[in-house]
């Protein structure tokens, strides 16, 4: 993917190019025609020589102002994408080496089997939750399962699947956990890469619950920034016995990769701490409409 | 008659175990714990025969549980999924069970410990050892202040010194004594930021703000709150090392 242009302001930018080299000509032209003149004083025969030849100044003017400035785009494109390529290869080593941790990662073993013990648990005294949590459970990893890494969905898609998520969760360690969601209507239809929130979700659960004693509140926001989605999750943690350098954690690292993969960008995850809560900030550029079309 | 508690920050974990215990009549259920600071409390209080313990717990997880308690008791383990925790068993002949367990394996977890007494307590001791190198504890240090419970996140720590069995731990708010030896710290702590600077120092590189000579031969580390720190031929190598002097 060649993300320079996103930055080359496309066919207007070939337009300014071509004024810029004649506005530089005439400047030469002007220069070459009165420099002489002041410095060696009037030469009539160098100026019909001058006269006749402008157009061929002109036209080799022209020529060289024109290819050293294509020359500079091609550089720089040709940079770029020797950097996009240098991404990619760094993209497919990453793939390969992350092949086995993902699968294991897709599976979270922790939370399956903490799960299948909960199930377990609840069939010998409410079997009728043990029944809805299979469910749930089911329609969990079935969600993860289907979804590739490079598909786009709605916001409200990836919100219907991080809810099974929390579902799941909130019967493992009951009223412990608590969640407060806020979706901004503008956001609902906004797209983002499948399964991204996931393991942001996760890993405030998981900073949160392991990191306090008593009720946790965790909080879910969106916002539309502009041409972009803003998600943030906040979860309370005690800066006495853990501190925010934990703060990407192995989640978030990987969470923090894949948006740079995409994006080419580093400041799209962002942490920050207020007071005892810490919040997950990510940011998700959207498309224009004609791009979505073709992803 | 012998007594059982139960620690498992999961409720619906907790009452699986409760309910496999229905079998045992002549284990009673003393008290239940959701976490490690309620378990260190009830495990003191009671003195119980058998523990259930979970690993994955708030605040402090069941391997520093133990370490905090001068005879721990004999310790089932369950847990769902952590590689280091097994390992640790495995190296060390400790039942465990895996979540989620079924009556049968559970019955043959309690026959194990009636019969010989599961994990006495040397056992315990070195599955602590082996455990400590987890990733989940190695950046933190746990230690008993009185009867309250300090968890030092291990930037937080200036220098250990040794102090006859007990290594004390410097902090900025004074320091924490705790029953290990520098060579376990030494092996526990990241040898990118802790460097035995002496037989009886290691010091935290990052506090260091200059090395002067001390004597012939030897060196002192300043560190930021101006305390100094021994260092000896050989750990004033390993600080250049470190350092990269």
């Amino acid at each position: 993917m060649n993300t320079i242009r996103y930055y080359l302001p496309g066919r207007e930018q070939y337009m300014n190019v071509l004024i810029m080299c004649v506005v530089l000509i005439i400047i030469w032209q002007v220069i070459t025609t009165w420099l002489p003149d002041l410095v060696l004083g009037s030469m009539e025969g160098y100026e019909v020589f001058l006269h006749q030849t402008v157009i061929i100044r002109v036209s080799i003017g022209f020529l060289v102002l024109g290819i050293v400035t294509m020359m500079a785009i091609n550089w720089y494109t040709w940079q770029e994408q020797q950097k996009a390529e240098e991404r990619k290869i760094d993209a497919e080593n990453l793939a390969r080496e992350a092949e086995l941790f993902k699968l294991r990662q897709q599976l979270q073993p922790h939370f399956l089997f903490n799960s299948l013990n909960s199930i377990n648990a609840l069939i010998g005294i409410r079997p009728e939750e043990a029944r809805k949590m299979v469910q749930q459970l089911s329609d969990f990893l079935r969600g993860t399962l289907k979804k590739e890494e490079t598909q786009w969905v709605s916001l409200m898609e990836e919100m219907q699947y991080l809810q099974l998520y929390l579902e799941i969760e909130k019967v493992r360690f009951g009223n412990r956990l608590a969640t407060e969601i806020d979706i901004a209507e503008a956001t609902q239809q906004m797209k983002l890469p499948a399964l991204l929130l996931q393991p942001i979700v996760e890993n405030a659960i998981k900073f949160g619950l392991y990191d306090t004693i008593g009720e946790t509140v965790i909080r879910l926001e969106t916002r539309g920034g502009e041409g972009e989605l803003v998600f943030t999750v906040s979860n309370p943690f005690d800066p006495e016995t853990s501190s925010p350098r934990k703060g990407t954690g192995f989640g978030l690292k990987s969470v923090q990769r894949r948006l740079y993969l995409l994006f080419a960008r580093h400041d799209l995850l962002t942490t920050e701490v207020k007071e005892n809560v810490f919040i997950t900030t990510v940011k998700v550029p959207q498309l224009h409409k004609t791009e979505i079309g073709s992803k | 008659m012998s007594k059982v508690i139960i620690i498992d920050d999961e409720a619906l974990a907790r009452s699986i175990v409760k309910e496999y215990l229905q079998k045992h009549p002549q284990l009673e259920i003393v008290a239940e714990c959701g976490d490690g600071f309620e378990g260190i409390k009830a495990i003191q209080q009671y003195q119980p025969d058998l523990v259930f313990l979970d690993i994955q717990m708030p605040k402090i997880n069941g391997f520093e549980m133990l370490e905090l308690i001068e005879q721990p008791p004999a310790v089932i383990f369950t847990t769902a999924f952590d590689e280091y925790a097994i390992r640790a068993f495995e190296a060390h002949a400790i039942d465990y069970l895996l979540k989620p367990f079924n009556q049968e394996r559970f019955d043959k977890a309690v026959a194990k410990w009636s019969e010989r007494g599961v994990s006495s307590e040397n056992k315990t001791m070195e599955l602590l050892e082996t455990a400590a190198q987890s990733p989940s504890q190695n950046n933190r240090v746990v230690v008993k202040n009185g009867s309250k419970i300090k968890i030092i996140p291990t930037h937080d720590i200036f220098y250990l010194e040794a102090a006859d069995d007990y290594v004390k731990i410097h902090t900025h708010e004074g320091y924490f004594l705790k029953n290990k030896t520098m060579n376990y710290f030494e092996q526990l702590l990241d040898g990118h930021q802790f460097v035995r600077s002496h037989r009886s120092y290691i010091v935290n590189v990052q506090q260091i703000t200059r090395i002067d000579p001390y004597e012939k031969d030897n060196h002192v580390a300043v560190l930021r709150s101006g305390i100094k720190v021994p260092v000896s031929r050989g750990g004033y190598g390993k600080l250049k090392a470190v350092l990269g002097l």
